[in-house]
């Protein structure tokens, strides 16, 4: 029986659930900054056409 | 303001990359067989692999479109090295930190400073300058033939990565080629593990081509509001 459980693999499932939640947590972190980054970026360009079109009448 | 439409192929492709991450996501849980030695932390390696590949080929895209921005000149070419380069260094950070996680069980230590271990944190590193450097630049035209240059340079970090652990005394396993003498974590891969490995390493290229066309949208946009920005500076 002491045979049998010196054959089994190594427990290391703590490892891998570490390394996923590492993997998906960072992609998912970096596809969120794409949509907060882009949403940023179209109100800057909201603004400054507003401010392009208040421009000549100032 | 007329909000740039979504390229109706850009859409397929993100569909087609969450179910193919979906799908790899399956086959790394359930169909691949656990390793009969380190157990479940094997399971760490498809991923991990597939996140090297997009890192690497992310700096490659950058190198290439470095050389195309010097050539002609276009923004275009600016942006999407800029874009490679973010995206390589995300995915080299989850290589380089899963690669912790899988050596803690495995090496008995999280970090060791192997030469695969120390060539990938230094190519890290130089990319991770790229971007701090570049933003000292206000000039687009300068930041853009800086940014080519040392994407240009810069790449010499990544086959010097690559063949560390074919050319130097490692204890870092290799996929492709014969490892080391003292190589520790080697493992022979069963057919179903090659399939799940192969079919991760797809999946990850998809990745990469489908957050490396929402980057460059993005930096299309950035590029838009600066040129706003300098002509109401004028």
């Amino acid at each position: 029986m002491n045979y049998l459980l010196l054959q089994a693999p190594a427990e290391t499932s703590n490892y891998m659930i570490a390394g996923y939640a590492v993997i998906f947590g960072v992609m998912l972190l970096y596809a969120i900054s794409l949509i907060v980054r882009r949403r940023n970026l179209e109100q800057d360009v909201q603004v400054l056409e507003t401010l392009g079109d208040q421009e000549p009448t100032a | 303001m007329e909000k740039e439409a979504k390229p109706r192929f850009l859409t397929i492709l993100d569909v087609v990359t969450v179910a193919l991450l979906i799908i790899a996501t399956y086959m790394v849980f359930f169909y691949a067989p656990t390793e009969a030695v380190m157990g479940q932390v094997q399971r760490v390696f498809y991923f991990h692999v597939a996140a090297g590949w997009v890192g690497m080929l992310g700096f490659l895209v950058a190198a290439i479109a470095g050389v195309a921005y010097l050539r002609t000149a276009k923004r275009k070419w600016d942006i999407a090295g800029l874009s490679a380069v973010e995206i390589g260094m995300v995915f080299a950070l989850i290589n380089i930190v899963t690669g912790a996680i899988w050596a803690r069980p495995i090496w008995n230590t999280w970090w060791t400073w192997d030469p695969r271990l120390t060539t990938a944190t230094i190519m890290e590193l130089i990319y991770a300058a790229y971007l701090l450097l570049r933003q000292g630049i206000e000039d687009p035209d300068r930041r853009a033939r800086f940014g080519a240059v040392y994407a240009i340079i810069g790449f010499l970090s990544v086959p010097l990565t690559f063949f560390s652990a074919r050319l130097f005394r490692t204890i870092h396993p290799v996929v492709i080629g014969t490892n080391q003498p003292g190589a520790e974590g080697a493992f022979d891969m069963t057919p179903l593990m090659l399939q799940t490995f192969l079919f991760s390493l797809l999946t990850f290229s998809f990745i990469f081509a489908d957050l490396l066309w929402h980057r460059i949208r993005l930096g299309r946009l950035a590029d838009k509001v600066e040129q706003m920005k300098l002509k109401m500076a004028e």
